[in-house]
């Protein structure tokens, strides 16, 4: 017990000095997060449908050549970025193009999302072809014989729904990006983790400081697999509908103000009620005669 | 002699070595209603598909009043537009309603304003008697109003030629009354319609030329009457004599 009260006064004493640094750092991991995801998932579309054009062996020699070589390009760029760690990308990037070129990341901002970005792209362009890949033929093909393009059937009819069925895997990177961006200290990054770094560096207070840690993180995540649920939810739409009766006919049927009113047809004429009555006493006499 | 929509000259189509059509040669004029019949396997959709080059033929030209569709450089998606399609699986777009299910071809390729495909695509839905149920998802409808959806979406495309691969086969019996029915109209109508079906009753009532297909080439071709009543190839039969004992 007396334990628990010195983690707690530790973790105000870290707060209470490093409380604004503790949040600057939780919101550059989110914004590095979400924007690097975002980003990741337009690179994974864009490979995604690059590696899904149909091609036969009845398309001019060009053509082939150029589909296969942009399948090979995605394969290469795919496997060479999933294969590898992000810390090391990282350093590559940042201090590896400055060390071939004279181009110098300006701002580190730029090449942590660089960074981060191309790693998710390249797990999103597996994620997006298995997505297109789910999708039945048969919408394909619906959508060949109204005549639309290959790229008009991805945009308004394979997309769409390729995007439902990936939703989870997107929500999966994105909680990933929150996490693993960590490993962005190594460019001096300052997000949530480099703020502990520093803050233990000054403090020693290891354990206090990684308890705050992995609360935030768990709040980030929990925070976004919430908002991923209830976007899920909404991209399904509602599970009933209305029906529309622009038919005439349907919409009269059930009033009273039908054209046949004053005639004997006029359900409402004393002709009609009276023989309605008279009926209907026929039928009670003749119900109870049975009897 | 009317106008020659489709002619199709020694067509052939091939899966690795299996030969599915065998040169076949017939045309479509404006108005026609064919059905093709046959046995599973005889190629019956397959020659569907590739007149709709969604099957590539191995041989042989399609014309389109006139012009090869069937060769390198065409423009497949601008004929397909004019050649509508009905699916045994229906393949409306799951991810759309009804409505935009029937309007989504007028706006992105026939590049109408949204207003006129709303029209166009309602009047379309009440032909078929679905037009109170375009805010609902292809998901929500049975199979026959599915099917007739379908068609309204074909139809609303304004095609010159309109393929049924099978589209009652994937029905249940109740439900194949209401498709059918609805094609009945539209061919009384003046659709040209090319049809494949299992259902010989339609064939023969409605149609005014009937193909009969056998192991992947045209065995016997004549109005129903020729076919149905005088038929003079045995395969063919031998065929119409399962349906008879049915």
């Amino acid at each position: 017990m007396e334990k628990i009260f010195q983690l707690s006064a530790d973790i105000a004493k870290l707060w209470s000095k490093y409380g604004g640094s503790y949040l600057s750092g939780m919101k550059n991991t989110l914004i590095l997060a979400l924007v690097a995801t975002i980003i990741g998932c337009m690179i994974g579309f864009i490979c995604g449908i690059l590696q899904t054009i149909p091609h036969s062996k009845s398309d001019p020699p060009v053509k082939r050549f150029f589909l296969a070589l942009i399948r090979v390009i995605v394969r290469v760029y795919v496997e060479a970025f999933r294969g590898t760690p992000m810390v090391l990308q990282a350093v590559f990037v940042y201090y590896g193009l400055p060390y071939f070129t004279s181009f110098k990341f300006s701002n580190v901002w730029a090449a942590a999302i660089l960074v981060v970005s191309i790693n998710t792209g390249a797990y999103m362009a597996e994620s997006v072809r298995g997505g297109i890949i789910s999708i039945d033929p048969g919408q394909t093909e619906g959508a060949k014989a109204i005549g639309m393009t290959h790229v008009q059937t991805m945009m308004y009819v394979i997309l769409p729904q390729a995007l439902r069925n990936i939703l989870p895997q997107i929500g999966n990177n994105f909680i990933i990006n929150v996490k693993d961006t960590s490993v962005m200290f190594i460019i001096s990054f300052t997000e949530f983790f480099a703020v502990h770094r520093a803050a233990v560096g000054a403090t020693y207070l290891y354990f206090p400081s990684a308890t705050i840690e992995m609360a935030g993180y768990l709040c980030m995540t929990l925070i976004a697999s919430f908002l991923l649920r209830w976007w899920e939810k909404k991209l399904d739409g509602s599970s009933s509908y209305e029906l529309v009766q622009e038919d005439q006919l349907t919409m009269t049927a059930g009033t009273y103000s039908h054209p046949d009113r004053g005639t004997p047809f006029d359900e409402q004429s004393k002709e009609y009620r009276e023989n309605l009555k008279k009926s209907m006493k026929n039928r009670n006499f003749s119900a109870r005669g049975e009897r | 002699m009317s106008e020659t929509i489709l002619q199709i000259n020694h067509l052939s189509k091939s899966f690795g070595s299996n030969l599915v059509l065998r040169d076949i040669d017939f045309t479509v004029d404006k108005g026609d209603v064919t059905s093709i019949i046959g046995a599973s396997g005889s190629g019956k959709s397959t020659l569907l598909r590739c007149i709709n080059l969604l099957e590539t033929p191995t041989s042989g030209e399609i014309l389109y009043h006139g012009e090869n569709v069937a060769g390198r450089g065409v423009n497949a998606a601008a004929y397909r537009s004019h050649v509508g399609m009905v699916f045994q699986s229906f393949n409306l777009f799951n991810n759309m309603t009804v409505l935009e299910n029937c309007m989504v071809g007028q706006i992105k390729v026939l590049k109408r304003n949204r207003e006129d495909a709303r029209k166009q695509a309602i009047s379309y839905l009440e032909k078929v008697g679905m037009a109170p149920y375009i805010n609902a998802k292809p998901r929500q409808v049975s199979g026959g109003q599915k099917q007739r959806v379908a068609i309204a979406r074909a139809l609303a495309m304004n095609p010159e030629v309109l393929l049924f691969d099978e589209p009652t086969s994937a029905l249940d019996p109740e439900m194949v009354g209401e498709v059918l029915n609805v094609m009945r109209d539209l061919a009384q109508e003046g659709m040209t319609m090319l049809v494949v079906t299992h259902e010989m009753a339609f064939a023969r009532d409605v149609s005014s030329h009937v193909v009969y297909m056998n192991q992947g080439v045209i065995c016997e071709e004549g109005t129903p009457e020729e076919v149905f009543g005088n038929p003079q190839r045995q395969e063919t039969k031998d065929f119409l004599s399962r349906f008879r004992n049915n």
